[in-house]
Parts: structure tokens; sequence; C-alpha cells
């Protein structure tokens, strides 16, 4: 226990919702909470008060590696022009789902 | 799915179209049997339900007064779900003690649409309502907040546990559905004692003062009034004494968490005898009340 007042803010998480029928986690906002714990009890406060989820991610939002919009161009637009890259030349059967 | 759309994976499919996401609400009263069980005195059952509903019905007000108030906005959140899941109880066992003993419901007006569990919490007189001195208390900081949230989460969650096992069905399903609710009330408040206990020199002064203020009232929780000693009997009330026994060893291992000792402050005495459960009430129940119902009973035809 430290003795004096903590005046630093929390650190901001970033959570995920899965939702009753989602098949998987989607992102849904943000928020500040102390440690992981409080983290997973503020995101059922704050996102899954109208029902919506079953299953909760939190993570700090400094631990993800995020893309950065400069390096849209060469992260991305390569792979624009490369169509031969989508299985659209075979027949889908009707019921495979979730491709 | 939509990949374009975030919140496409929350939705329902047969939704309501009226929600973005996030239906399916249950009724927690489908299905029930809303009929007073015989030999169930119905005076009886609804001053019981009025004295389960005021308790609620005060947190829930104390809760909604955090509202622009609290530390942090998730706190905030917090507060007002807690705040709201208390509320829904306390409707539903209003409703069920105008349905019991209509005579309990406050007159209105002719011909006003207001509905009896809204006519028990905004027309009724403080001697009228029932709830213990603790829910009475104001807010204080956050301390005292969590710390009382804490001791009366944990007392109702076991009272509402017994009453899954009531003898009038309309009791048990709101019992059902509150042992859920309370389990994450008195989680979400004995981890932030424990948290402001063990947190910082300041933190730690705060609970321990908070403490301070809560424990005076703690006697009147094992209190058992002889309505419902009546209604143990006949097996539709849960005894309030037994659920604290079973609270009180929670708060001690609470305690024990936040290397905490019981304050040594002494209890507030009744007066005269006669408590929350009589009606006879706290200085601060009054203004909170005038606050609660001054809109309601200026326009006792108005329609919400």
């Amino acid at each position: 226990m430290s003795d004096e007042p903590v005046r630093a803010g929390w650190p901001l998480y970033e959570v995920f919702v899965r939702g009753k029928r989602g098949l998987n986690h989607v992102h849904v906002g943000s928020l500040h909470a102390a440690d992981d714990e409080m983290a997973l009890r503020h995101a059922r406060d704050v996102y899954t008060r109208r029902n919506e989820g079953v299953s909760i991610w939190a993570v700090r939002a400094d631990l993800v590696a995020a893309s950065s919009p400069a390096e849209k161009d060469p992260f991305f637009a390569p792979s624009a022009d490369k169509v031969y890259r989508h299985p659209t030349f075979y027949d889908i059967p009707d019921d495979v789902p979730h491709l | 799915m939509d990949h374009d759309n975030a919140y496409d994976g929350l939705v329902e499919t047969q939704d309501d179209a009226r929600w973005a996401f996030g239906t399916g609400f249950d009724d927690p009263l489908a299905g029930v049997d809303t009929t007073v069980p015989t030999g169930v005195d119905g005076a009886a059952l609804a001053a019981y339900c009025l004295m389960l509903g005021d308790d609620a019905l005060v947190s829930a007000q104390r809760l909604a007064q955090w509202s622009t108030r609290a530390p942090e906005l998730e706190e905030e959140v917090a507060l007002a779900n807690i705040g709201l899941d208390l509320l829904g109880q306390a409707r539903l066992l209003l409703a069920r003690a105008a349905a019991a003993d209509p005579s309990v419901v406050p007159p209105l007006p002719e011909g006003s649409p207001v509905p009896s569990e809204d006519a028990l919490a905004f027309f009724r007189d403080a001697p009228a309502f029932r709830p213990v001195h603790l829910t009475q208390v104001p807010n204080g900081d956050f301390a005292v907040t969590v710390v009382r949230l804490t001791v009366l989460s944990t007392w109702r969650l076991e009272v509402l546990r017994a009453l899954t096992a009531s003898r009038d069905p309309v009791l048990a399903a709101v019992a059902e559905k509150g042992v859920k609710e309370l389990s994450y009330h008195r989680d979400y408040a004995a981890r932030w004692c424990v948290t402001l206990a063990q947190g910082t020199a300041v933190s730690r002064s705060r609970l321990v003062g908070a403490l301070g203020v809560v424990w005076p009232y703690l006697a009147e929780l094992s209190r058992v009034h002889p309505v419902e000693r009546s209604l143990v009997e006949v097996g539709v009330a849960a005894d309030p004494s037994a659920a604290w026994l079973v609270a009180s060893a929670f708060l001690d291992q609470v305690l024990a968490a936040g290397d905490l000792e019981p304050p040594g402050t002494r209890s507030v005495g009744t007066m005269g005898g006669r408590a929350g459960r009589d009606g006879a009430h706290t200085e601060w129940l009054g203004p909170l009340l005038d606050e609660m119902q001054v809109v309601a009973r200026a326009h006792p035809m108005g329609r919400w």
C-alpha cells in the first residue's frame, strides 16, 4: 500500500463482446479501469446492460499492436487487384456457412 | 454477417425492430400463478412486500443520486445499473402488495391512470414506508456508498435466497430473479471495499470512516417484525435474522480480505422499540421522498 493518493488516470481497455448468436467477439468500445478484473466488470456494466452479450474480452489498449494509417497503402493496396485470391472459381455448396 | 457493421454480430435475427441490438428480455412473472396462496393473510403479505419493496426503492433512489456525481463514468453506470435492478424488484413487490391488499394503495383522483405500484411509490407518505434505516442514510462519499451496498446486498441476497422457496409464487419468482442481481451487486461492492481498504492511505482512511458510519445500523437487520414472524410460520416470508447470520459471516470475510476490524461504534437504538419496519424513520427519509415524489404528486392525472 502506498502512502500517497493516486492521481494518475486509469489505463484504457478495449472491449470485445460476443452476442448470443454471434460467432465471434466484436469490438464494441473502450473504457477505463484500474486492473483486468475491474475492466471486465466495467465492461459488463457499460456494454452488456441491454442484454447484448454472453462473453466479454477486455484487453489493455496499449497491448494492442495496431497498423498505422500512414502504412495503409503499402499494407493493403497490393491486395486490391489480386482477384485470384478469392475462391470465386469454385462452386461453394449451399450448406457451408460462414465461409 | 455484414462485416462493415461491428454490431451486426450482436443482433438477434428475430429482434424487435425498434432495438438496435440486445433484446430477448424475460418477464420474471411469466407463467406465475398470482393468486394469494390459501391460509395466507393478504394484509400481512402486502405489509411484507412493502418492507422488501421499500428497501429496494429507497436504495434505488440513493443510488440514482450518484448520477452525474460518481468518481468515474464507469462507476456511475455501474451504480445506476444496480439502482435499476433494485427499482425493478421494488416495482414487482409494490405491485404484489397492491394485489394482496388493495387498501394499502393511497387514493388517487377519479380516473387517474397511475398504476398501483406508482401510487405506492409516489403517493404514500413517509410513515407508511417500511425501509430499514440503513437504506435511508445519506450517500456520503464513495466509500460509504460501497460499504452500505456491500452490507445491504449481502443481507438481501440471503433473504431472497430463502424466499426462492416461498409458498407465495410471486415472491419466489421475484427472489429467483433478484438472487442473480444481488450476487453481482455484492461482488461489485465487496470488491470496492477491499480495493479501497488495500489501496492508498487516503482510500483506507475513507473506508474505515465508512465502516463507522454504516455499522451502527446493522442491529436492525436481524430484527424480526411480527408480520415477518407470522409469515415465516406459514412458509411465505424469509427470517431476516437467519439471513443476517449467513450475511455477517460473508461480511467478516470481506473485512478479513481488507485487513479490517469491525468498528467499535455503538448501535443506534430504536425509537421507543420502533424502527424502519414499523414506520419510524430517520430524519433523512422525508427529504429523499420529497425529491422522489414531487413530480408525480404535481401531476396525479399524468401518464408516464
